[in-house]
């Protein structure tokens, strides 16, 4: 293996354009899941700082939030439900916001919620909202007044927020009296009553898991009859996959990560194959002198792994420079998690390709060397 | 003392059925200590055949072959790996060297093999190489020395693990006449001060003189003169 490394230092141009290619390949990879990671949190970030194990939905409202209703009734019986702790209301209602000294309307998720989700202080007085920091791109500041939806409902920013989006809305946070006056200003024909809330964010006291939990609160709300206050509850991972297109942009892109990841197995593959091909002379007087098949292939591993991981330094470095510069409108998110799992994967794939190589050094003859074998 | 290299009535065969080609046949060679033997023959009578059983790189279809006094005709392959690599010094035709280790590098490789690497070993690899005339050459990649130069470290890495049996391939074939008679004069003196057997093949009947036997191969027999 020392002697694969020695090749390394001492011929790195035998290995530039595998470590390009490569590179290129790793910059792709961690691109798309920079995407896909941005598209996620963007989307998610209301409901994942929500301190909750299950959402409690309307169960004619097939999970979204905007149908859901959830009636007094049926908080009281979630409430009295075994196992769980704690209950808070929220609401959702999705509008343009119009900021002062911007001509135009910035999409805003204005959000009404009881519990203080993480990082996002106790729901302020009516009519002031914290604002996620993804609205200063709109030019929003704290103490600006902004007009919300077509009835330019006003809310004073009092402060920022941060990752509590809303499918890639900033999130105004109000208390629940203040989102019902943009729902019911903005939406005359979805207006909500004083004691109605759209979904129940509900804590476990440990009891149960949070999918047992969610079974336990549908049944007891099912004796309030189908569309009169019976539940359809999701635990929380479940509750941020059910956000409209959450899961299929999920698994599309994770089918071309997977994509581009056999493709790093195949350049791998393909690149160590035909090097082991020129080396055949070589490898056959190594073997000759005493060397034996593992030494040699122990020495193609490594050397397939210290490509991919100079590819996956450059890679890496475009990336983070990249999403640096990006503007803030492209949901690129560079996770640390991200980047180690990535890095893995790279590197058991660069391992996957150079297996292709096993065979061949394992058949290289020993007796070529010195123009025999059988 | 055990013989370093015996083969007793050793033939193989390439092949099978009405394709079987004899490479060898019933040869039987004794080796002994301090003792090197040039083997001469044309191209195809066996020579390569004959060292490549003998180095523990092919097996015989049938004979006995003794290293160090050791039977490898049946030995497997990682034996005979460990065999080459302790007990045989190679020196080959082409390819001799790695071309990305320094002449010294090239001399300890036989000890990375090994997965050892002491201070002992690399100051034998220093005595070789001075020895060899390489003093100066001992950090230069082998695309920097010439063709006697490399030959003679490839010499050096065959010496390098106190083989029993060191076995030439043509080790002159690349070079003219007068630096191919230095390098026998060299390989004489290595063998005979280290207590080493030694095979040489070669084609070029000019360079046996410095061997203390030579041995014909016509056809896959051998030939005692």
């Amino acid at each position: 293996m020392r002697l694969a490394l020695r090749e390394l230092r001492r011929r790195p141009g035998r290995f530039t354009m595998a470590t390009f290619t490569l590179a290129v390949l790793a910059a792709l990879l961690l691109f798309l899941a920079g995407l896909l990671d941005g598209l996620y949190l963007g989307s998610t970030g209301a409901l994942r700082a929500q301190q909750a194990d299950v959402f409690v939905y309307g169960d004619a409202s097939r999970t979204s939030f905007l149908r859901s209703r959830i009636t007094p009734i049926t908080r009281d019986t979630v409430s009295g439900v075994d196992g769980v702790a704690e209950v808070g209301g929220v609401g959702l209602a999705l509008v343009g916001a119009r900021v002062p000294g911007s001509p135009d309307l910035a999409n805003a998720a204005v959000v009404g919620y009881e519990r203080a989700p993480r990082g996002v202080p106790e729901p302020p007085a009516p009519g002031q909202a914290w604002a996620d920091d993804r609205l200063k791109a709109d030019g929003v500041a704290v103490g600006d007044v902004l007009a919300l939806g077509s009835a330019g409902v006003a809310v004073e920013v009092i402060g920022f927020v941060r990752d509590t989006n809303y499918l890639l809305q900033g999130a105004l946070w109000v208390e629940l009296g203040t989102w019902r006056a943009v729902q019911n200003a903005n939406r005359p024909d979805a207006r909500v009553a004083d004691d109605i809330v759209q979904v129940l964010v509900v804590r476990g006291d440990g009891s149960a898991s949070q999918a047992e939990l969610a079974a336990r609160i549908d049944a007891a709300t099912a004796s309030l009859g189908a569309g009169r206050g019976a539940t359809s509850s999701l635990t929380k991972a479940d509750a941020e996959l059910s956000l409209p297109g959450t899961r299929e942009q999920s698994a599309t892109f994770n089918q071309i990560l997977g994509v581009t990841f056999a493709v790093v197995v195949l350049i791998v593959a393909l690149y160590f194959a035909l090097l082991t091909l020129e080396r055949v002379p070589l490898y056959g007087m190594l073997k000759a002198v005493g060397a034996s098949s593992r030494q040699l292939f122990a020495g193609v591993v490594a050397q397939a792994v210290v490509v991919a991981t100079a590819a996956f330094v450059i890679g890496a470095l475009v990336v983070v420079a990249g999403a640096a510069a990006a503007p803030p409108e492209l949901p690129l998110t560079v996770e640390q998690g991200r980047v180690v799992s990535t890095y893995l994967v790279l590197v058991v794939c660069a391992v996957l390709g150079s297996l292709a190589s096993l065979r061949r050094v394992v058949r290289i003859d020993p007796a070529q060397a010195i123009g025999g074998g059988s | 003392m055990t013989t370093p290299l015996e083969l007793r009535d050793v033939t193989k065969v390439y092949g099978h059925g009405d394709t079987a080609v004899t490479a060898l046949a019933h040869a039987t060679l004794s080796v002994a200590h301090e003792e090197m033997v040039a083997l001469v023959g044309p191209s195809g009578s066996g020579k390569t055949t004959l060292l490549s059983i003998a180095g523990g790189l092919l097996h015989a279809t049938s004979g006995e072959v003794r290293v160090g006094g050791r039977d490898i005709s049946r030995a497997s392959a990682k034996q005979l790996t460990d065999l080459r690599r302790d007990t045989v010094g190679f020196v080959f035709q082409s390819v001799n060297l790695v071309p990305f280790l320094t002449a010294r590098e090239n001399l300890l490789l036989v000890d990375e093999l090994r997965g050892r690497r002491s201070k002992a070993s690399r100051a034998r690899a220093d005595q070789l190489l001075t020895e060899l005339g390489l003093g100066h050459r001992m950090g230069n990649l082998p695309g920097q020395l010439s063709g006697g130069e490399r030959q003679r470290v490839a010499i050096g890495r065959a010496l390098m693990n106190e083989p029993r049996l060191v076995l030439f391939d043509e080790p002159t074939s690349a070079l003219d006449t007068h630096l191919g008679e230095q390098v026998m004069k060299l390989i004489r003196a290595e063998v005979k001060g280290r207590g080493t057997a030694a095979v040489i093949i070669t084609h070029d009947e000019r360079m046996t003189h410095d061997a203390d036997r030579t041995v014909h191969i016509v056809d896959g027999t051998l030939n005692a003169t």
